[in-house]
């Protein structure tokens, strides 16, 4: 008889962390480091990234992505180290990535779009069809799956963005921004998608709303001006905020306790 | 078959239920099933097969399939209602789906774009030479088609590879089939448009395929070496500026096809072509990383 499992699903893993950096260094444009001497480790897990604007979020991401070399120190994703020259083709295939500015073509359906981009993450060919439609029914788009993408309001083009991410079963899955759009209802949904996805992937969000990473993370990885500032739950986040400092919620207060420090603050904003 | 496939001792077996062979023997069987439709078929001729000799053997009774059959039966009833909502999926537009591994949407109006210039710049040299006036007439004949032919392909592999152009070029970097492979299969389909065009064009007039091809793949080359340095978008408008700089300008100017576009120059395009291969083979992995998108 044929096995019912490949070489792949019983091969041990050669890694203790899915994402591990060491003094990461990443370049946004030609001069200023936006990731400036990084030290993470992320396994299996939902990781909420939170950090002011301009904090290097998108950069670290797209390094993560391998879509930016690193300018300086060593990251290793899934085992493998990434930088130099090569094309990371087969860890590539282990990725999933939904960029800050989404881009698509408005003349696709949602089904080819997503048939598309599993094709260019090379999911063997038999698989893409059933591979597709449980990436499309994950995001509770099934119904609108053969409609053109210019049809689609902006919270659908957002799912339609994590579906094609996920459409390769990715082992890393990077989320740049993606509740932007969303209303109440999809973000519930959202979370829940996360929790489930983080059961076996090591899932990095980044987000500007505390609320998502109280409900949906494992972990918080709070980020400013290039460095780690946090790493934790989110207890402990909001363990670090006291009734002194600003904020709604005890997130948003412990957010504050670490970041708005009175050195820190340079402009109103 | 026997070394990849189920015996029928066990398909029997786990047609009568299942009760008669070992459970790690059910495991095996029904993990193998999902995946091989060959012995799916075996497994539902064994349950008719042993169905029809219950029959056979008390015909009194009425034909009574194995449970499991009633189970399917059952499943599939409650199962119906919420497919027939859902709809069958509709066919693939294969052609589509087949087009887009070759180039992207956006590369689409460009190309129709390089396909009418070509035609137009083709009509004109024919109404030149026709009625003998316009700038083409006097010393040496200078063949629209012939000046634009170089740059041509440089608007559609612009198009195929740039920032600016394509919504999708960040996700596009990002997949592992992104690279020099991608980039090539989108050079290759934009030539495919140009060159037959080009070719109509240069049986009209009269020149020689070389004359023509020649810069036509030099400057595409180029543009993709440049490319990965630069960024495609600003390589193709430098080329481009220049092209039309040093040969256009001169060449109308003076009315005279310039030395770089007679035979004596081919060899020089030649060099270049061969040049821009070199270094885009050279830099590659420019090509899967977001800077050589700028």
């Amino acid at each position: 008889m044929t096995p019912a499992y490949s070489a792949a699903d019983i091969a041990p893993t050669a890694y203790a962390w899915q994402i591990q950096a060491t003094g990461l260094k990443v370049r946004a444009g030609r001069k200023r480091m936006a990731v400036d001497g990084l030290d993470l480790s992320l396994g299996t897990g939902v990781h909420g990234l939170l950090g002011p604007n301009g904090a290097g979020k998108t950069t670290l991401i797209r390094a993560l992505a391998t879509v930016l070399r690193p300018a300086e120190g060593t990251l290793e994703l899934l085992g493998e180290s990434v930088g130099g020259r090569g094309e990371h083709r087969a860890l590539r295939r282990r990725i999933g990535y939904l960029p800050q500015e989404f881009g698509y073509y408005k003349r696709f359906t949602v089904r080819e779009f997503i048939e598309y981009m599993a094709w260019l993450k090379e999911v063997p060919k038999a698989d893409i069809p059933a591979a597709v439609q449980r990436a499309v029914e994950r995001v509770g788009l099934a119904d609108r799956a053969d409609e053109r993408m210019k049809a689609l309001s902006g919270g659908m083009v957002r799912r339609v963005g994590i579906a094609q991410a996920i459409v390769n079963d990715p082992t890393i899955l990077l989320l740049d921004e993606p509740t932007v759009g969303l209303d109440p209802a999809q973000r519930l949904r959202f979370r829940e998608l996360l929790q489930e996805l983080g059961t076996d992937t090591c899932v990095l969000v980044s987000t500007h709303l505390v609320e998502d990473v109280a409900a949906a993370c494992t972990d918080v990885v709070l980020f400013a001006q290039g460095r780690l500032v946090f790493q934790g739950t989110p207890d402990e986040l909001a363990a670090a905020g006291g009734p002194e400092h600003v904020g709604d919620s005890p997130l948003e207060r412990g957010y504050s306790a670490l970041l708005l420090r009175p050195e820190q603050e340079r402009g109103t904003w | 078959m026997s070394g990849e496939h189920a015996s029928m001792r066990i398909i029997d077996g786990y047609a009568r239920g299942g009760a008669d062979i070992a459970a790690d023997e059910v495991w095996a069987l029904e993990a193998h099933l999902e995946k091989c439709r060959v012995c799916r078929d075996r497994l539902s001729a064994a349950v008719m097969a042993q169905a029809g000799a219950a029959a056979a053997q008390a015909p009194a009774v009425a034909v009574r399939r194995p449970d499991v059959s009633a189970l399917v039966d059952t499943v599939w009833s409650g199962l119906e209602p919420e497919l027939a909502a859902t709809g069958p999926m509709p066919r693939r537009r294969r052609w589509s789906a087949r087009l887009s591994k070759w180039l992207t949407p956006t590369m689409v109006p460009w190309l129709a774009m390089v396909a009418s210039v070509t035609l137009l710049a083709l009509l004109l040299d024919m109404v030149d030479t026709g009625s003998g006036s316009g700038f083409g007439s006097g010393s040496g004949e200078v063949s629209l088609v012939l000046l634009l032919a170089p740059v041509l392909p440089v608007f559609g592999v612009a198009a195929s590879w740039s920032r600016g152009l394509d919504p999708a070029y960040e996700l596009t970097a990002s997949v592992p089939r992104a690279g020099l492979h991608l980039v090539l299969r989108r050079t290759a389909s934009v030539l495919v448009v140009v060159v037959p065009v080009l070719s109509l064009g240069g049986w009209a007039t009269g020149v020689t395929a070389a004359q023509w091809l020649l810069p036509c793949l030099a400057f595409t080359s180029a543009t993709l070496a440049l490319g990965g340095v630069v960024g495609v978008n600003r390589a193709a408008l430098a080329l481009v500026t220049v092209w039309a700089g040093v040969i256009v300008a001169p060449t109308l100017a003076t009315s005279r096809t310039t030395f770089a576009l007679q035979t004596d120059g081919l060899p020089v395009w030649g060099l270049i072509c061969a040049l821009g291969i070199g270094v885009v083979i050279a830099r590659k992995g420019a090509y899967s990383v977001l800077g050589a998108h700028r």
